[in-house]
C-alpha cells in the first residue's frame, strides 16, 4: 500500500488517482497510525511553504514521514511536498522544511513570470525515477520556488536560468513539477516509483 | 523557457457542455466527462470547465460532474463558477480541480481572492475577467461584467487585472465578451495591455474562429495561454493541429 499524506490541503486526489491509474494501491492517509505499514509514501502539496509545513505537523504526518525516510521506505514528494524535504525555504524563512535533503528552496530567478505555469522540458542527468520517459521529457510546472541545486539534484528545467525539477537521495525522490498532472509522461514517472515500491516491499 | 499551453474551455450548464455568441444563443456541445477524456488523450495542455449558470440549486449535481471530469483527466484541471468561499474552493479541489476560477465573487468581495490564495497557494487562484469595450471613449478602456455577463461593474478592466494580481491571485482568465462565439480572433489589445501590465500568467479567451488567432494571441497578445471553445468541440481543428500551427509560427509549444 502506498500512502499519500493527507494534510488537508490543496489537491490531494489528483495524487491519488493518478497512482491507482498505474495499477497502485493508493490511499489517502490523514490518520498517522493508518499509515503504518506503508511500502511507500508520497508527500503531494500545493501551495505556501509555511502553511504546508505547519498543517503537516499539526497532523503528525511529519513524523510519518521522517520515520519513513529513516526505515529506507520509498518516499516521493510532489511539488510543495517536495520542497518539505529540505531545511527551509525563502518563501517563508521561519518555517522550517523536514531536513531530509540538505539545501534550501529558492524564488525563481528573476525576468521571468512568478508562477511558473506552464509545461516544460527536462534535462536530465542521471535519474532512476525518470527511467525510460521520452526525450524531450514534457511536464507541467506551477510554482514560483524551488530547491536550491545540490549533489542530490538529477534534472533541471531552463526558467530564466536552470531551475531544479528533481532530486533523489537513496530511496527518497522528488518532483518540483506535478507527474499527477503530466499526462502519460508524468504516469510513466510514478509508475517507476510504484514499481521501486513494489522492489522495496 | 517560455512555453504557451493550449486549453479547451468545457462551459457547462446543468451537465452539458454548451457554447454560445457573446454569453447568449446556447447550443448543446457534448458530455463533459467525453469531451474530457477526449482533449487529454489529443495532447491538451489544461482543460478549464466553467460551471456557466452557477447557483445554489445545482452546486451538489456540479460537484459530481467535476469528479467525474476529473476522473479523466491527468493533466491540470481548473475549475469555476459560483465559487464564493474558501469552502466552495475547497470542494471542487476534492473533487478532482486543481485551480479554481472566480469571477463575481471576487468583485463583489476582493478579500475573498487573498483568502484563497493564503489557504490554497496563488497558483491554484484564477481570477476569470469577462470585459467589454466602453463605447465612445477617447482611449482604448474596457469594463468588467460578472454574473456570466449580465451584470455591468463600472470597474476598469485593466486597473482591476492589476488588482487581482496584488491580491494574490496566480493567473488570470480574460475574456472579451465583445469576441466572445463571434470567431473575430481574440480582443488583442486587451489581452496585451493587461499581460504587460500585471507579472502573473495570462489567458486569453474569446473569439477563436480560426489557428492564426492562437498565433496572435501569443504573439500579439502576449498570452502565456490560449484558450478556445468551440473550434474544438465542433471538430474543426484538433489539438494537435492547434499546436502545430502554434510550432510552425515559432511558438514554443508540448507537442500533442
Amino acid at each position: 500500500m502506498i500512502a499519500v499524506l493527507d494534510y488537508g490541503i490543496g489537491n490531494l486526489r489528483s495524487a491519488e488517482k493518478a497512482l491507482q491509474r498505474v495499477g497502485a494501491d493508493a490511499r489517502l492517509i490523514d490518520d498517522p497510525t493508518a499509515a503504518a505499514g506503508a511500502d511507500g509514501i508520497v508527500l503531494p502539496g500545493v501551495g505556501a511553504f509555511g502553511r504546508c509545513a505547519e498543517a503537516l505537523r499539526a497532523t503528525g504526518l511529519d513524523d510519518v514521514a521522517t520515520d519513513a525516510v529513516a526505515r529506507g521506505i520509498p518516499f516521493l514528494g510532489i511539488c510543495i511536498g517536495f520542497q518539505l524535504l529540505y531545511e527551509g525555504s525563502e518563501e517563508n524563512p521561519s518555517a522550517e522544511g523536514l531536513g531530509v535533503l540538505p539545501g534550501v528552496v529558492r524564488r525563481l530567478p528573476t525576468g521571468v513570470k512568478h508562477p511558473q505555469m506552464q509545461w516544460n522540458t527536462l534535462d536530465i542527468a542521471g535519474s532512476d525515477l525518470l527511467a525510460g520517459v521520452p526525450d524531450p521529457a514534457w511536464v507541467y510546472f506551477v510554482h514560483s520556488y524551488a530547491p536550491e541545486q545540490t549533489v542530490d539534484t538529477t534534472s533541471t528545467c531552463d526558467y530564466g536560468g536552470p531551475v531544479v525539477a528533481t532530486a533523489e537521495r537513496g530511496p527518497v525522490w522528488g518532483t518540483q513539477f506535478h507527474p499527477e498532472k503530466s499526462g502519460a509522461v508524468g504516469l510513466g514517472i510514478l509508475a517507476n516509483f510504484v514499481a521501486a515500491v513494489d522492489r522495496a516491499a | 523557457m517560455r512555453t504557451v499551453r493550449v486549453i479547451p474551455c468545457l462551459d457547462v450548464d446543468d451537465g452539458r457542455v454548451v457554447k454560445g455568441i457573446r454569453f447568449t444563443d446556447l447550443f448543446d456541445a457534448g458530455d463533459p466527462v467525453e469531451l474530457a477524456a477526449r482533449y487529454d488523450a489529443q495532447g491538451a495542455d489544461e482543460l478549464v470547465f466553467l460551471d456557466i449558470t452557477a447557483s445554489s440549486d445545482h452546486r451538489g449535481t456540479m460537484v459530481e460532474v467535476v469528479a467525474r471530469t476529473a476522473e479523466q483527466v491527468f493533466i491540470p484541471f481548473t475549475v469555476g463558477g459560483g465559487v464564493r468561499t474558501v469552502d466552495d474552493a475547497r470542494r471542487l479541489l476534492r473533487a478532482g480541480a486543481d485551480k479554481v476560477g472566480v469571477n463575481s465573487a471576487a468583485v463583489d468581495r476582493p478579500a475573498l481572492v487573498t483568502e484563497l490564495a493564503d489557504e490554497f497557494g496563488s497558483q491554484c487562484v484564477v481570477v476569470a475577467i469577462d470585459a467589454r469595450r466602453r463605447p465612445g471613449t477617447a482611449d482604448l478602456a474596457w469594463e468588467v461584467y460578472t454574473h456570466g455577463g449580465r451584470t455591468a461593474t463600472d470597474l476598469d478592466a485593466l486597473a482591476w487585472a492589476e488588482r487581482c494580481s496584488d491580491l494574490g491571485a496566480g493567473e488570470l482568465l480574460v475574456t472579451s465578451m465583445d469576441r466572445d462565439g463571434t470567431r473575430d480572433g481574440f480582443d488583442l489589445e486587451l489581452t496585451r495591455r493587461i499581460a504587460i501590465r500585471c507579472p502573473v500568467p495570462l489567458v486569453a479567451s474569446g473569439g477563436v474562429g480560426e489557428l492564426d488567432h492562437l498565433v496572435e494571441g501569443a504573439v500579439e497578445g502576449a498570452a502565456d495561454a490560449v484558450l478556445a471553445a468551440s473550434i474544438f468541440h465542433l471538430g474543426e481543428f484538433t489539438i494537435a493541429e492547434a499546436k502545430a500551427h502554434l510550432a510552425a509560427a515559432g511558438v514554443a509549444v508540448r507537442p500533442a
